[in-house]
């Protein structure tokens, strides 16, 4: 059998990557439409869109961090 | 005092952090956001490269704005245009339309600053001859993050009182009683431990990424034709491949360095104005 050397916390990030991807794709894309059917609201709308934004990276800059807690190794 | 210079403008150009491959590929690691001391080495100012890369990304867009601002027109020049337009860009698509007009103005020192500082330190990773964003260290984003915070807190507090400030961010109006202090809870955790360590992280591990990406691009482009091409082999020929990617991914990061930027300004705009809401 072959084996895989290395570490596996980039593992981690590709995870939860795929999770917040997702939300951001679909926040700043809903928040297209809504700008697109009330274009006077787009100031309001950009400021909802970036506090979505960062609560919803933020699963993944917790994916990042978790790779230099020091766990104890067995 | 020649030598000096010298050596310190040898200091800045970037290098391998260890270069003992004997014409093997060599990946980019960490050790070169960590590199030996320059100047002041064993003393608490131990300065190293990436600490001067910031002084002089700091020198160079403090003496840029002093020359952009010196002699202002009412007819403006090209340069004076370009940092009008830069400048109005902040100061309207960012805080006036976040903050308000009143408020906008209070804090539009320190926005300002925090904007064009980023932009700086970001810029530098894209700079030939520097190649390294100086915010991929962790420090000067969590200097920052710690001045947005600092800010947030201060002007809720200033304008509501401890007490209030605090009513407002964490005992939320619209939820039912049994439910308010769970959800006081996740807002302590969501409004002053994520929001933080969210700002830092996004900053340096977008930077760090990128910095990453074009290390990769052009060391394998070295590898490539200077090891696999000069011994015959016409594999070597994938350096183009390597060297195109990477000249693509230089766009792409000073793309980033200003959207890493504006992000974080607005970010630091939008919490203040959260913390300056009656209620949310």
């Amino acid at each position: 059998m072959g084996s895989l050397v290395g570490h596996i916390a980039p593992l981690a990030f590709g995870l939860a990557a795929i999770g917040s991807g997702v939300g951001v794709g679909i926040i700043v894309g809903k928040t297209v439409e809504s700008v697109a059917r009330q274009p006077e609201l787009a100031g309001r709308l950009q400021t909802l869109m970036w506090i979505g934004i960062a609560i919803t990276e933020a699963l993944c800059f917790i994916a990042i961090g978790v790779a230099f807690i020091p766990f104890p190794q067995p | 005092m020649e030598t000096v210079l010298s050596s310190l403008v040898l200091a800045l150009l970037p290098r391998l952090a260890d270069d003992s491959s004997n014409g093997g590929f060599v990946a980019p690691s960490v050790d070169e956001l960590f590199p030996d001391a320059v100047l002041f080495a064993g003393t608490p100012f131990a300065l190293n490269r990436i600490l001067l890369i910031r002084l002089l990304a700091v020198v160079v867009m403090c003496l840029i704005l002093w020359l952009a601002s010196r002699r202002m027109r009412v007819v403006p020049g090209k340069g004076q245009v370009a940092f009008e337009f830069m400048f109005d860009f902040i100061r309207k698509g960012v805080v006036i339309d976040t903050l308000g007009e009143k408020d906008g103005r209070r804090f539009m020192p320190v926005l300002l600053t925090i904007f064009f500082a980023t932009l700086a330190m970001n810029l530098t990773g894209t700079i030939p001859g520097l190649q390294i964003a100086s915010t991929a260290l962790i420090g000067q984003a969590l200097l920052m993050a710690v001045l947005a915070y600092v800010l947030f807190v201060y002007a809720g507090i200033k304008k509501f009182g401890v007490g209030r400030f605090f009513k407002n961010a964490l005992w939320l109006p619209g939820v039912p009683v049994f439910l308010r202090p769970v959800i006081a809870i996740l807002e302590v955790l969501s409004t002053f431990i994520v929001r933080p360590v969210t700002l830092t992280l996004r900053l340096t591990m977008n930077m760090l990424a990128g910095h990453m990406l074009l290390a990769l691009c052009f060391l394998a482009t070295h590898f490539f034709f200077l090891t696999v091409l000069a011994d015959g082999n016409l594999l070597g020929l994938l350096g183009l491949g390597t060297l195109a990617m990477g000249v693509a991914f230089t766009v792409l990061e000073l793309f980033v360095a200003v959207l890493q930027a504006y992000i974080f300004t607005i970010l630091t705009a939008i919490y203040i104005q959260l913390a300056l809401a009656e209620e949310h």
